[in-house]
């Protein structure tokens, strides 16, 4: 899939679930083997249209996440190309063990779309967020995970899957309408790779998801107080593009941020990966602490965690400050 | 049609003695009351569905993972393990042959199993996906009683009404008891027609060791709705010291206890 600026400013404004539909749509025009399922959240997966212009590929099953799981693995089963959403705690936690069982024990090819991870169902609250949903999906074994950091990065992942044959995965949107943009130009994705968004010197910044585009937007602030951060995506959470290893041995200071909490995410990761290999590199992380916070807009509730662009700053430039 | 019923007796007859042997032979524990209870229900499915390795096929799926000895037995008896002394491996050191199945298409074993609730939905994707194929193959599964605790099987049960899935049976093994004894008389065989009526199933119910009835209840599905066969079983059926005593839900057979069992089976 190939878009241009013009493009991707529209699909931003529309953001991740909407683009996520039409996204589908695409797909579906090309590809007669897909289904889509969801637990009574195809509206919200922004699949209205796509209801009504391919009714035979769409199966809505009731707010059933475990039943949802079992289905859509038998469908997969049968051969066809099976995309199930809901939101990320209702895959990740309500369904996490028939997951287990159906993708990760039968290896069952199913991709998993979750919606609203992160902090972005913002009023919705914390039974809606997607604060542990990484450490979780991690643990499976045969399960791929990907976090696209914008629309056009969704587009590229979802098709990649639809017409490759990666295995099940768990597709992780963040980001709201409007959330920025981290690319503005077309690109090349290559399933489990990193992607290097900046170059610099002074600290490796790895992150993945909608956060990316805040933290974009900090390198600006921090080149200002001369400071060059080398930016990475680290697009596939699982499985980890082991180039990272190398890459990391470069620099004095590394720091992970994520919309996920400080247990068992991406910073989880990294550390298991700095200790394993003896990289001498000081490691430190920037997420949501392990709890359960206040509710309030999503803009609100990433300055509150320091997760804007702003907090990232101060953060980066006061890391520089330790010697 | 008597020469038909006295065949799948026979086949029944074999089942329970391979399952004995099997269990018998591993030196361990094993679920042989859950076993014993659906071996008529395993050898009537086999034998009037069109269950094969290669495709187009009826299917049928353990969702009671701990039945998984009964399963071994039949597929041994149809041809899809050759070799007995394959089934020996049963429980051994690193053997794919445990507890609970572990999928393997090669030998006609559909999915991995052993954690209760979800062979049902399973069951429903693969028949959503032959009516999208316009195929007229049927899909079984096979259900504890105490199984039917699990939330999603109702979820599953639900999902399987509002698609019309008239190629589906599901059975419900009604053998009166779990792990920890005895099922409550909230679940008993008689409430259990209620539920899945009340789910909206075509339900038909049967002696579950009664060949002839089984057939007829499989013979009666429906044009629309989804089928529920539930089946009075006993738990340790065939084995006069095992029926209804939960103790042989997961039970290590001795030299002894084992002569004695075939003996039993020899007897019945």
């Amino acid at each position: 899939m190939n878009f241009s600026s013009t493009d991707t400013k529209q699909w931003s404004r529309l953001g991740p679930r909407a683009m996520f539909g039409k996204f589908m749509l695409d797909i579906a025009k090309k590809n007669k083997k897909l289904i889509v399922l969801s637990a009574d959240l195809g509206r919200s997966s922004g699949l209205a249209r796509f209801k009504i212009e391919f009714p035979k590929q769409y199966i809505s099953i009731g707010i059933s996440e475990q039943n949802l799981i079992g289905v859509a693995s038998g469908l997969a089963n049968e051969g066809y190309k099976v995309f199930v959403t809901s939101f990320a705690p209702f895959l990740s936690m309500r369904a996490s063990e028939q997951i287990r069982m159906n993708l990760g024990y039968m290896k069952q090819n199913v991709n998993l779309v979750a919606l609203g991870s992160g902090l972005s169902m913002g009023f919705l609250g914390n039974s809606h967020f997607g604060l542990e949903d990484l450490a979780i999906m991690r643990t499976i074994p045969n399960l791929n995970i990907t976090c696209p950091a914008d629309c056009s990065e969704l587009g590229k992942v979802l098709d990649d899957y639809a017409f490759n044959n990666r295995g099940p995965s768990y597709i992780r949107l963040t980001g709201v309408p409007g959330s920025l943009n981290v690319y503005e130009k077309n690109y090349k994705y290559k399933f489990g790779k990193n992607i290097t968004l900046s170059k610099g010197n002074d600290i490796l910044i790895l992150s993945h998801g909608s956060i990316l585009g805040q933290i974009k937007l900090s390198l600006n602030y921090l080149k200002k107080q001369k400071i060059n951060a080398e930016l990475v995506n680290v697009v596939s959470l699982k499985p980890i593009d082991e180039s990272i290893i190398k890459l990391m041995r470069k620099f004095k200071k590394i720091i992970t941020i994520e919309e996920h909490t400080s247990v068992g995410g991406l910073g989880s990761i990294i550390a298991e990966k700095i200790l394993k290999n003896k990289i001498r590199s000081e490691l430190y992380s920037l997420s949501l602490p392990d709890k359960f916070g206040p509710t309030a807009k999503y803009d609100h509730l990433l300055k509150y965690y320091g997760l804007d662009a702003l907090g990232i700053t101060k953060k980066i430039s006061n890391l520089l400050k330790i010697k | 049609m008597l020469k038909k019923v006295n065949q799948i007796k026979k086949l029944s007859y074999k089942i329970r003695k391979i399952i004995l042997d099997i269990s018998y032979n591993c030196g361990e524990p094993s679920h042989i009351g859950g076993a014993l209870s659906i071996v008529e229900i395993l050898s009537v499915i086999y034998s009037i569905f069109d269950i094969k390795i290669n495709k187009p096929f009826d299917r049928f799926i353990l969702s009671k993972g701990h039945g998984f000895l009964a399963l071994l037995s039949i597929l041994h008896c149809k041809g899809f393990i050759k070799k007995k002394k394959d089934l020996m491996q049963f429980q051994k050191n690193e053997s794919e042959f445990i507890a609970h199945p572990i999928m393997n298409k090669s030998i006609g074993i559909e999915t991995s199993n052993g954690s209760l609730g979800q062979g049902l939905s399973f069951g429903v994707g693969l028949a959503i996906s032959y009516k999208k194929k316009n195929k007229d193959n049927s899909v079984i599964v096979v259900v504890g009683d105490g199984e039917c605790y699990e939330g999603s099987i109702w979820e599953a049960a639900i999902t399987a009404t509002e698609q019309n899935l008239n190629n589906l049976f599901v059975v419900v093994d009604c053998n009166g008891h779990q792990n920890d004894g005895a099922i409550d008389k909230m679940m008993s065989y008689e409430e259990m027609k209620k539920k899945w009526k009340g789910f909206g199933w075509n339900v038909n119910s049967c002696n579950g060791h009664n060949v002839l009835a089984l057939i007829n209840a499989f013979k009666k599905g429906s044009k629309s709705k989804p089928t529920a066969i539930i089946t009075k079983t006993i738990k340790g059926k065939g084995v006069n010291f095992m029926e209804n005593n939960n103790d042989w839900h997961h039970g290590r057979l001795t030299k002894e206890l084992y002569l004695q069992s075939i003996k039993s089976i020899n007897l019945n």
